[in-house]
């Protein structure tokens, strides 16, 4: 691979947004027909990277060549006309148009000016037949999982002539078995002589797929690597900057006497809650200090049961008992009355407000708990912002930089300071570690503990079961929008346990036919 | 050279720097054209001048786009202002002209009483239908601005309602320590609606809702109260601006007053860098923007421009204001030039430049 020439180098990149030096003196290159990771803590600068790359953000310094051609792209659009396509972290498909409206849009073929309908029909059929995917192409993109759409926003990308097809984040949505289906799109495309740059922050999928890492830090450049060559924990040391025992700080401290901790009465109590066509009737209780935690795969219902808790959509019927009477968390605005908190998956659409400040998003749900009459005294704004800043080491740390200037990872800390500074007494955390490095999940699996210690109810949503079982010291089950188990856990409870009860019910749903 | 590029970038990177420097730009070259342009006399304990006339006229458009800068930081729109200014000058003058002593200040009081009341109802009217009912609120403010217009000649039976009130004429053409007395209102109205804004959590909400409302919504913030207090604040602050219009020519044409002044009000909110999209307003820029578009009028009166042209003329002002203020713009415009001038820079593919 090493014997050809770079498709494409950057050389000594440098980008500053107002407060932050985003990249510094970054050099990359990315060699036809090889699988290319780019990986870096959260704030690394790995999205800038890709941004500058692609014409999103102009280069401060820096210049960028495409097969030995000096270029600078004005846009997505010029890059991708230039054979650079991307497929960005977030989604940016139109769920509303159709399958094959969302791959063509803005370059459907064209007859004197009108759109060809059924040619755009007939060639998204035939690319989405080399990814292996059966779709009715005139349904909606809306109507398919976020699996799928990721899928065909890469159908999209590689429709034009694609040489470098940049991948960023394309697994934080996926399941197992569709992450497998997308690294063989991968190898097949790779085979076929695309460069391919992949960022990701699953460490197994980098050694799965990746030919070379480069490893970036503090928006700075760390080196290059064959993946044969740089084990793994020299990665992440790599990646942190510091030796790694940050992952054997976390005690198995979830195996606390839950039948000391379910003593008493219940801080949350539901049963029967649910809404059609979200998630079937469940019943759930949740104790003081207790960590709920809440497994199942992609759209098994585990984000609607918190929806429900939270308030966020109304429920069909049951009962909802806080602190033994009953009550209802008809809203949002109720539920957080009750103290309850909710860090939603969807931080960009449902977390942050990206025009107000870092200080601004911190103090939004107590502010609007206290209403906008009684405004908090900036000097009170000042500590408590100041306080949650450094506990959770956000960077950068001024905090009248607006959020959307941060990193994915800074950001969803900054969304978890906003709910600790409420102080609730259950905070749903749903995928509060997805898509975030290792480093900051390790600081946030961390605080999870030290809340519960404190006595606050935590509500733990993820779909890595290692995660679920190091934190919980209950575990509900969730599988095609049922809660089918509750289990404790106790030494007898191992990933392998709840992956049967989560394949379990499947199993018989198969016998039946 | 370092420290003072620093400075320089961070004197024209804030955000009133472009709308400051256009309405300098007119100033100056209206006084280029007509010298006496900026003298100010003092004339029966009056100040008089072109700069004071700007002020006076321009108060109602600040009044009216300190209101719909709010509306849109939440994301909506409020077309019916103008219609809300002739409503609520309909009513003063109506009441007003039954009273046989129009001079009388209580007469007036009443009168001003009566019509910001029913411009509150219609603001609540248009608050439910938006935050309530969840109308989009260029539909919703739509109906008010049609048949605003209509309520206004049921008002007025459909004639122009003159009046002979002496308090009433002094909110449009009144003095006070010199100047006029519109300029004060403006001015007070402005300073109640920051601190209205800023003092409380209000502005921060709104620029929240504005910006992401399911985010909001999910922070707890009970986002429907938000909306329908900026569309009645909207109304308040256009009916005072209606008592202005109407004061100033001492009469109420239902057909006339305020016409078109919800455009201008959007244009000055949106001159004033708050965006369309909702979200971060910004109130001293909505009122830059307010002098600015009556800077224009002015100056094409000033400048003899025939009736026929001006409305053109002020369209082409108004897409140069818009396109220096467009970060994109200059951003490509700078470039450009930066390619001229070295031909071998590393952003010179010339085809990469053409505007899409």
């Amino acid at each position: 691979m090493t014997d050809s020439r770079p498709v494409l180098t950057m050389t000594g990149i440098s980008k500053s947004f107002p407060g932050v030096r985003a990249l510094h003196d970054v050099n990359f290159r990315l060699f036809p027909g090889e699988v290319h990771a780019l990986m870096g803590e959260n704030g690394a600068g790995k999205s800038t990277l890709i941004k500058v790359l692609t014409g999103v953000y102009d280069t401060d310094e820096g210049t960028i060549t495409l097969d030995g051609e000096p270029v600078s792209f004005s846009g997505p659009m010029r890059a991708t006309a230039a054979g650079v396509s991307t497929v960005f972290q977030e989604v940016n498909l139109c769920t509303n148009l159709s399958v094959a409206e969302n791959i063509f849009i803005g370059r459907e073929p064209r007859v004197f000016g009108a759109v060809r309908w059924g040619e755009v029909r007939r060639r998204a059929r035939a690319l989405l037949a080399r990814l292996d995917l059966d779709l009715d192409v005139s349904a909606p993109l809306g109507s398919y999982s976020l699996a799928i759409q990721q899928m065909v926003a890469i159908a999209r990308a590689i429709d034009i002539q694609a040489r470098v097809l940049i991948l960023d984040e394309p697994t934080s949505s996926l399941d197992a078995g569709e992450v497998a289906q997308l690294f063989r799109i991968m190898r097949q495309l790779r085979d076929e002589g695309i460069a391919i740059l992949f960022v990701t922050h699953f460490l197994d999928q980098v050694y799965e797929i990746a030919d070379r890492i480069t490893v970036l830090r503090n928006g700075g450049l760390v080196g290059e690597y064959l993946t044969t060559e740089l084990p793994q924990l020299s990665l992440v040391e790599k990646m942190i900057g510091k030796e790694l025992d940050v992952l054997e700080g976390i005690e198995e401290h979830s195996r606390r006497d839950l039948a000391a901790l379910e003593e008493g009465t219940p801080l949350v109590a539901v049963s029967n809650v649910g809404r059609a066509g979200a998630v079937e009737p469940f019943s759930l209780t949740i104790h003081a200090g207790e960590v709920v935690g809440l497994a199942g795969l992609l759209g098994s219902g585990r984000t609607e049961v918190a929806r429900l808790l939270f308030g966020a959509d109304r429920t069909d019927g049951g009962q909802v008992a806080v602190d033994g009477t009953a009550s209802s968390l008809r809203t949002p605005a109720q539920a957080i009355d009750h103290g309850v908190g909710f860090c939603s998956e969807n931080r960009r659409a449902e977390g942050i407000v990206a025009d107000l400040s870092v200080r601004e998003n911190m103090i939004l749900a107590m502010q609007a708990a206290r209403g906008w009459l009684r405004p908090i005294p900036r000097r009170r704004q000042d500590e408590l912002v100041d306080k949650y800043v450094k506990a959770l080491n956000i960077r950068p740390a001024d905090p009248e930089v607006p959020v959307r200037n941060l990193s994915g990872g800074n950001q969803q800390k900054v969304l978890l300071a906003r709910w600790l500074i409420t102080e609730p007494r259950l905070l749903i955390l749903d995928e509060p570690t997805r898509g975030i490095d290792i480093g900051a999940k390790t600081e946030i699996q961390k605080l999870v503990t030290q809340l519960s210690d404190g006595g606050m109810a935590v509500l733990f949503i993820s779909a890595e079961l290692e995660e679920v079982l190091r934190l919980s010291h209950k575990v509900a089950v969730m599988r095609d929008r049922q809660m089918v188990a509750q289990l404790a856990n106790d030494d007898s409870l191992d990933a392998d346990r709840i992956m049967q009860t989560i394949a379990s019910g499947s199993h018989r749903e198969e016998a039946d036919r | 050279m370092n420290a003072t590029m620093g400075r320089y970038r961070a004197v024209t990177g804030h955000r009133l720097f472009w709308p400051a420097a256009v309405l300098v730009v007119m100033l100056a070259a209206n006084t280029i054209y007509r010298p006496g342009f900026l003298s100010i006399e003092l004339k029966d304990g009056h100040l008089y001048g072109s700069p004071i006339d700007i002020l006076r006229l321009s108060a109602p458009l600040i009044l009216v786009a300190l209101g719909m800068t709010l509306v849109i930081s939440t994301g909506g729109i409020d077309l019916s202002v103008g219609s809300v200014c002739a409503i609520s000058g309909a009513i003063a003058c109506m009441y007003i002209s039954k009273q046989s002593d129009q001079n009388s200040l209580a007469v007036v009081l009443t009168a001003l009483a009566m019509a910001l009341g029913v411009a509150l109802v219609l603001g609540a009217w248009n608050g439910v239908l938006v935050a309530v009912i969840g109308i989009q609120p260029i539909i919703a403010t739509l109906i008010l601005m049609v048949a605003g217009r209509g309520l206004a000649q049921l008002i007025t039976q459909g004639q122009i309602i003159t009046i002979n009130s002496e308090p009433f004429r002094a909110i449009g053409l009144g003095h006070l320590l010199t100047l006029p007395l519109a300029i004060f209102i403006a001015l007070a109205a402005a300073l109640l609606v920051a601190a209205f804004t800023r003092r409380t959590a209000l502005g921060m909400i709104v620029e929240s809702v504005g910006g992401n409302a399911e985010a909001s919504r999910l922070a707890g913030i009970r986002s429907g109260r938000v909306i329908f207090l900026a569309y009645v604040l909207s109304a308040a602050c256009a009916a005072i601006a209606g008592f202005m219009m109407t004061a100033n020519v001492s009469s109420a044409d239902g057909n006339a007053v305020g016409l078109w002044v919800e455009l201008d009000a959007i244009l000055a909110v949106v001159i004033g860098g708050t965006s369309l999209a909702g979200g971060r307003f910004f109130l001293s820029g909505t009122i830059i923007g307010a002098l600015i578009i009556q800077t224009l009028t002015t100056t094409v009166y000033a400048m003899d421009i025939s009736p026929q042209t001006s409305l053109l003329f002020k369209a082409v002002v108004v897409i140069a204001v818009c396109l220096i203020q467009a970060p994109a713009f200059r951003a490509r415009f700078v470039r450009r030039r930066r390619n001229v001038a070295t031909p071998n820079a590393i952003a010179d593919k010339p085809k990469e430049q053409v505007p899409a």
